[in-house]
Formats: structure tokens, C-alpha cells, sequence
């Protein structure tokens, strides 16, 4: 049985990942940023792994599960954001959320 | 002993006066301020008439007696005390300043009736007060200088007192920025003063140049930079442009400090330092050339003046001119009888050309005056006494005073027949002058307009000072009469340990007889026949000025415009005063505001250091800008820049990571 090579799966992380980068800067609605960003979160968990995987290591395992918790938490967290501006704004653009601005 | 041992009350008392009045005098009545300003120098006088009690018991070698009240700076082998002294010399001057200035205040409760800021007036007045007596009571150079720079101030403040009309600010300024051109020599000198002798304390400094030998090149430097001092402060040329302009100022002002004291500071200057001047012979001479010159210039500018206070301006100028040809030939004690003679004759002459423009209504101008000898008798006796005086007619002070100049000047032991000669022909021309003001004045016909001019003899307040300057002017000179006609030299003689003191030793047998006494012998001198004959002639030339100004202004009332006519050229060229005023300006003035104005100015306080301070600022302004734009508030900008800084460490991290693999 032949073994995937581990570049592949660093190399799927990595396209992933910069996948994400570019949705995460050129999409307006705020709910795909917000998928674009798990996308990252997840391409992340994909190299960790791997890496896990390649040095026999349980420490990379251990780091995937804190991401997905953290992720989970931001998820909830980051929804009721969503909701509040859509709520408030009536918009979803990310054009509109300038508040950070003085 | 009191006094002797208290002197800085002489000078706390005036600066008290002017402390009150310029505080709280705003919102008092006139009558509480006059009695805060003349109270303040009447219980002055009173102080120096007790001094003069308590000096006259003084041994001689307690002279001069110094007191040190505190130290004032240190620094290394600099040390300045707060130090007053007395002797003869200051107690003349005090005696001078007190009294005139006393008399001027009563005069000026009269005469400053009518004008707003009379609290603002007294309060300067008091504070003139006293940094003149500051500086004939100092007993260094550096608290000499403090009341020399004071009472320029205080000579800035009443020229322009009347700050709102520009002529009188200008006149002001003028005044300050001319002797200042003076005050730096005097500055230098001061510290090439310290730098030869290691002290700027005046009894260090005579015991040290009368005991050590001092090179003659030393001494003459330091002696001409003293006296580029007096050149400013005394209206001498070619500095003297500030004086006449000074009458821009209130006339009491004039009669004070532009007559009677601040520009004779220059003399007692002179007076003061005379172990250093003795000793230098060069100087001396530039002295009485400057002093000469002086004299005979401004008097010729005096002859065609037709402003009443130009013409005594121009006499002042003229007259400081004869006080430092007196220094100059070596005889001090005459610089400083003329000092205190001409303190009261032209005080006298300010107060009652005062008196006069106070009758017409502020008129100034001389041919609109005329025939008032009847409508102001008591201002026309005294300023004929003055007159009389000034022009030394035989009798009243400015005779005995005058005398003894043009005598030390043509037979002294400095005689020069040149310097003898401009002296003689300045007080023909003197005399001419002042007859002139006089029947131009009060005789001949009214040219004022009778119909509006309520010609009204002046308050008590005003002449009563007058008079008692009338007595002084006639008065004043006779305790200084020279033996030749009976007198005593009491004046002379009392002066003398001051100039004699320190004096350099004579070293030719020929000079040792002419400089045996060098104060009191001119009677026992050899050249007494020749001094006989010039004595007859200061009043032959006085004589001779009066008659020809009784011909030209009262016999032949039109010979002066013929006269005008005929000599043109020349007689506008003495009109406007030589051109001078337009030559400084022309030459030093404008070309000075041009390089302060493009130079200084535009290129490089606005170009170079304003450039500098807003480059700076709209450098940083420009960043600023642009770093704003990170923060624009826009989502997708922010992780841009994230992504940008991602992206910059990566390949950083790549180029150190490949960098260590090599």
C-alpha cells in the first residue's frame, strides 16, 4: 500500500488556507468572512495533523482539539455579533461595519 | 551720624515715591499724588543738606567715604558691591540733582495740571530721581552703569510720554537707540576696566593706576571707550541728533533730565575718572576736540532754529560741549562749575520756555510769538536773567563758569589757540542766539492771534521755581569767582582733593610749576598776563553777540530775510541743521532697516529658522496623513494590512532561515 506523501497534505493545507485569505478579503457579506476565517481555522488543524501524523507526536492532536473548541466558541460568540449588526444595520455588507473608525 | 552712615536713603526715598505713585497712583486725586512725589524729594533734599552737615565734619582722610551696603554678584575675581560714596565731587552733584529736580517737581504740579497719566508722569519723574542718584552716589563702575542705563530709561519714558503722537514715540526711541551706539563703548570700557586693574571699585582702580605703571595705550583705550559713553549720553558729536528731537517731550522733562542733569552724566563721568584721563593724553585731547567742535557746531544750528525748545536744545548740545572742553584741557573742577551753573540757567531757560508755550496757548514756534514782555513779566525777567547768564554777561554765573573754560583752554596747562578759539567764537554765537529768543519772544509785535491766544502769566507753582533759578543764575557762580577779579575759588578749592588726589606727578620741572596746583594756581601761574588779556574776551564776543542780535531783530526787524537771501545756499544748509539727520539716515539708518528687513528678516528669521520650525511640523503633519490612512475603519483595509504583515514576516523569516542554512 503506498503512502500519501506528506507535501501533499502541506500543500492542501496551504492552498486552504490562502483560499480563505482571499475569500476573507474580498467578500462583502460578513457571514462568508466569517465562514472564510473556519476555512483558515481549518486548514490550520489540516497541517497540525499532518505534522502530528509525520513525527509521531500526540502534541500536534492535542492543539487541533483547542482550535476547534476555540472555533466553536468564536462561532457562537461571532453569530450573536452577526445577528446584533444585522439587526442594528440592516445590512450585511462589511463595507457598512466601520465603527471601529473614530 | 545718620545720614553718612545711611546713604541708600537718599536714594530709597525717591523710588518710594515712584513705587506709590506708579501702584496706587491711578485713583488718587492730583494733590495726593503731588504730595507723594515732591514729599518724596523734598524729605530727599532735606537728607542732602543733613549729608552735607555730617561731610563738613569729616576729616579728610576718611574721603571718600564709602559705604558698602551688600554684595550684589560674584563670579571668580568679579565682585560687585552694592557701594555708595561721598565726596566733594558727588556732593556737588548731589547737591545739583536734589535742588534742581526739586524745583522741577514743584514746577511740574503746575504745569502737568491739565494732562492725563499725571500719576504716570510723577511716578517717573521720582524714579529719574533716582537712578541719577544712583549714579553720581555709586562708588563702582557697575552700580555707575546702573543708574546710567536708568535714567536713559527713564529719559525713554518722559520723551515719550506722550505716546500717542508718533513723533514723540519716534523721538523716544531715537533717544535710547542713539546712546546706546554710546553705552557699548562705555560697556567695553568698563570691562577692559576690570580686565587691566582686576577691579571695576573705583578707589582700586586710581590707587592702582596712581601706584603702578600702566601702559599709555591702555589707559587712552580705556579713557576713549569711557567717553564714546559720554558721547551718547551727552549729546555730543556725533551722537548728539537725540537731544533736539528730545523736546519732543513734556518741558519740565526737557528742563530735568535734557538740560539741567542726565546729559551732564557724561561730565561727571569724565570728572569721575579723571586718574585714568590724566594719564592719557591722547584721550584727553579727543576730549576737548569733541568737546570744542561740539560746542561751536551746535551753537551755529542754534542760530536759525525757530522752535523755542530746538534753540535750547541746540544750546545744551553746545553747552556740554564747553563742560567736556574743560575736562579735556585738564581742568575739571571748571567742567563741573559749568555743570552746576548751566544746571540752573538752563533749567531756568526750559521752565520759562515753558512758562511762555504754557501762555500762548502751546505755540512753540517763535514767529508766532512776540511782545509778551509786558503780558508775562515775572517769565520775562527770569529768562533774561537766564539769558544774561548763559550768555556771560559779567556778574551772573554762566560768566564765572565760561571763564574759566575758554581761560584753561587758551592758557592752561593743556592751552590750545585752535580749541581756545572755537570756544570764543561758540560763545559769540551764544550770545547771539539767545538775544535772539528773547526779542524775538517778548519784544517787537505780537504775530500770535490776539483774537484767540489768552496770553496769561503762569500759577504760582511755576514761578516761584523761577525765581528761585533767577537767584540761583545769578547767584551761583560767585562762589567761584577767580582771584583776578576779587574772588575766592571757594568752589575750586573745595573740589580740588577729587582731582588732585590721584593726579599723575609731574615730571618735567616746567610742567611741575604749571601743575603745582593744578586747581587753585592759574593765579600764581606764569601765563596770568596772558590769561588777563582772554579774559576780556569771552565778554567782548558776549557783547558783540547781543548788539548784533539787537541791530538784526529789533533795529532792522527785515535784515534777516535780506541777510537769508544773500547767503542762500549757505543759510539753508544751517537751517536744516547741516543735513545731518538725513545723512545718518541715508547712511546708516536705512541701509540697517534694509539688511534687518531682507536679511535678518525675510531670509533668515522667516526663511531659514521659520522654515526650519514649519518644515519640521509639516513634515510630521504629512506623516501623519498618511499613517491616518491605516486606520480607516474599513474591515477589509485592516486584514489587508494584516495579510500584508503576514506576508512581510514570512519572507523574512525565509530570508534569516535561508541565510542560516548557507
Amino acid at each position: 500500500m503506498s503512502v500519501v506523501p506528506i507535501s501533499y497534505y502541506l500543500v492542501l493545507s496551504g492552498v486552504l488556507f490562502g483560499l480563505g485569505v482571499i475569500a476573507f478579503v474580498y467578500k462583502r457579506n460578513v457571514i462568508t468572512i466569517f465562514m472564510s476565517i473556519e476555512l483558515m481555522l481549518n486548514a490550520v488543524n489540516l497541517a497540525f495533523v499532518t505534522f502530528a501524523r509525520a513525527h509521531n507526536q500526540v502534541d500536534g492532536l492535542v492543539f487541533v482539539f483547542f482550535v476547534i473548541v476555540v472555533a466553536a466558541a468564536e462561532a457562537a460568540v461571532g453569530l450573536a455579533v452577526v445577528i446584533m449588526l444585522s439587526q442594528n444595520r440592516q445590512s450585511l455588507s462589511i463595507e457598512r461595519i466601520n465603527h471601529l473608525k473614530l | 551720624m545718620p545720614i553718612l552712615h545711611h546713604l541708600w536713603i537718599i536714594l530709597a526715598l525717591p523710588l518710594a515715591g515712584s513705587a506709590v505713585n506708579g501702584l496706587f497712583g491711578k485713583r488718587w486725586s492730583q494733590p495726593a499724588v503731588n504730595s507723594v512725589a515732591v514729599g518724596s524729594v523734598t524729605l530727599g533734599l532735606l537728607s542732602v543738606f543733613e549729608l552735607v552737615r555730617e561731610f563738613s565734619q569729616l576729616s579728610p582722610d576718611q574721603l571718600p567715604f564709602v559705604g558698602n551696603y551688600f554684595t550684589w554678584m560674584v563670579a571668580g575675581p568679579f565682585r560687585v558691591d552694592f557701594a555708595l560714596q561721598v565726596d566733594q565731587l558727588t556732593l556737588v552733584m548731589l547737591l545739583v540733582v536734589s535742588f534742581v529736580g526739586w524745583l522741577i517737581h514743584i514746577y511740574s504740579t503746575g504745569y502737568m495740571a491739565h494732562e492725563g497719566g499725571y500719576y504716570r508722569f510723577f511716578s517717573y519723574l521720582n524714579l529719574f530721581m533716582f537712578f541719577m542718584l544712583t549714579l553720581v552716589m555709586a562708588a563702582n563702575l557697575i552700580v555707575m552703569f546702573v543708574g546710567w542705563e536708568g535714567v536713559g530709561l527713564c529719559s525713554y519714558l518722559l520723551i515719550g510720554f506722550w505716546f500717542l503722537k508718533k513723533s514723540a514715540a519716534d523721538a523716544g526711541k531715537k533717544a535710547f537707540i542713539t546712546t546706546r551706539i554710546g553705552d557699548y563703548g562705555f560697556t567695553v570700557g568698563v570691562l577692559l576696566t576690570f580686565a587691566t586693574f582686576g577691579s571695576i571699585d573705583f578707589g582700586t582702580i586710581f590707587k592702582s593706576v596712581a601706584s603702578n605703571p600702566i601702559s599709555e595705550t591702555t589707559l587712552t583705550a580705556i579713557s576713549i571707550l569711557l567717553f564714546t559713553g559720554a558721547v551718547g549720553k551727552s549729546a555730543q558729536l556725533p551722537l548728539y541728533v537725540w537731544l533736539p528731537d528730545a523736546m519732543e517731550g513734556p518741558t519740565p522733562v526737557s528742563a530735568l533730565i535734557h538740560a539741567a542733569t542726565m546729559v551732564t552724566a557724561g561730565v561727571y563721568m569724565v570728572a569721575r575718572m579723571n586718574p585714568l584721563f590724566s594719564r592719557a593724553p591722547m584721550a584727553m585731547l579727543v576730549v576737548a576736540i569733541v568737546g570744542a567742535i561740539t560746542a561751536f557746531y551746535s551753537a551755529t544750528i542754534g542760530l536759525l532754529q525757530t522752535d523755542i525748545k530746538r534753540v535750547l536744545a541746540y544750546s545744551t548740545v553746545s553747552q556740554l560741549g564747553y563742560m567736556f572742553l574743560a575736562c579735556g584741557v585738564g581742568s575739571y573742577s571748571a567742567g563741573i562749575f559749568h555743570l552746576m551753573t548751566h544746571a540752573f540757567f538752563k533749567a531756568l531757560l526750559f521752565l520759562a520756555a515753558g512758562s511762555v508755550i504754557h501762555a500762548v496757548g502751546g505755540e512753540q514756534d517763535m514767529m508766532k510769538m512776540g511782545g509778551l514782555r509786558q503780558k508775562i513779566p515775572i517769565t520775562y525777567w527770569t529768562m533774561l536773567i537766564a539769558t544774561l547768564a548763559i550768555a556771560g554777561i559779567p556778574g551772573f554765573a554762566g560768566f564765572f563758569s565760561k571763564d574759566e573754560i575758554l581761560e584753561a583752554a587758551g592758557a592752561g596747562p593743556r592751552a590750545n589757540f585752535l580749541l581756545w578759539l572755537l570756544g570764543i567764537v561758540g560763545a559769540g554765537l551764544t550770545s547771539f542766539y539767545m538775544f535772539r529768543l528773547i526779542f524775538l519772544t517778548f519784544f517787537g509785535t505780537p504775530r500770535y492771534d490776539e483774537q484767540h491766544v489768552h496770553v496769561h502769566e503762569s500759577p504760582r507753582n511755576m514761578t516761584i521755581p523761577l525765581t528761585i533759578l533767577a537767584f540761583c543764575s545769578i547767584f551761583g557762580g560767585w562762589f567761584a569767582a577767580p582771584h583776578l577779579v576779587g574772588g575766592t575759588e571757594y568752589f575750586q578749592r573745595f573740589l580740588a582733593p577729587v582731582f588732585s588726589m590721584y593726579a599723575p606727578q609731574p615730571t618735567t620741572p616746567q610742567a611741575a610749576s604749571l601743575a603745582g596746583n593744578p586747581e587753585s594756581g592759574m593765579a600764581h601761574n606764569p601765563a596770568l598776563e596772558l590769561a588777563h588779556a582772554i579774559l576780556s574776551w569771552p565778554v567782548g564776543v558776549a557783547i558783540a553777540g547781543f548788539l548784533l542780535a539787537w541791530w538784526l531783530y529789533i533795529r532792522n526787524p527785515d535784515a534777516p530775510k535780506r541777510l537769508a537771501a544773500s547767503v542762500r545756499g549757505l543759510y539753508s544748509l544751517v537751517f536744516h541743521k547741516y543735513y545731518v539727520d538725513e545723512i545718518y539716515s541715508a547712511l546708516i539708518v536705512r541701509p540697517l532697516l534694509w539688511i534687518s528687513t531682507n536679511v535678518f528678516w525675510h531670509a533668515i528669521d522667516e526663511g531659514l529658522i521659520d522654515g526650519v520650525v514649519n518644515g519640521s511640523a509639516r513634515a510630521a503633519r504629512a506623516a501623519g496623513g498618511r499613517a491616518r490612512e491605516l486606520q480607516s475603519g474599513n474591515t477589509r483595509s485592516y486584514a489587508s494590512w494584516v495579510l500584508v504583515g503576514v506576508l512581510g514576516f514570512t519572507v523574512l523569516l525565509l530570508a534569516l532561515y535561508l541565510r542560516g542554512a548557507q
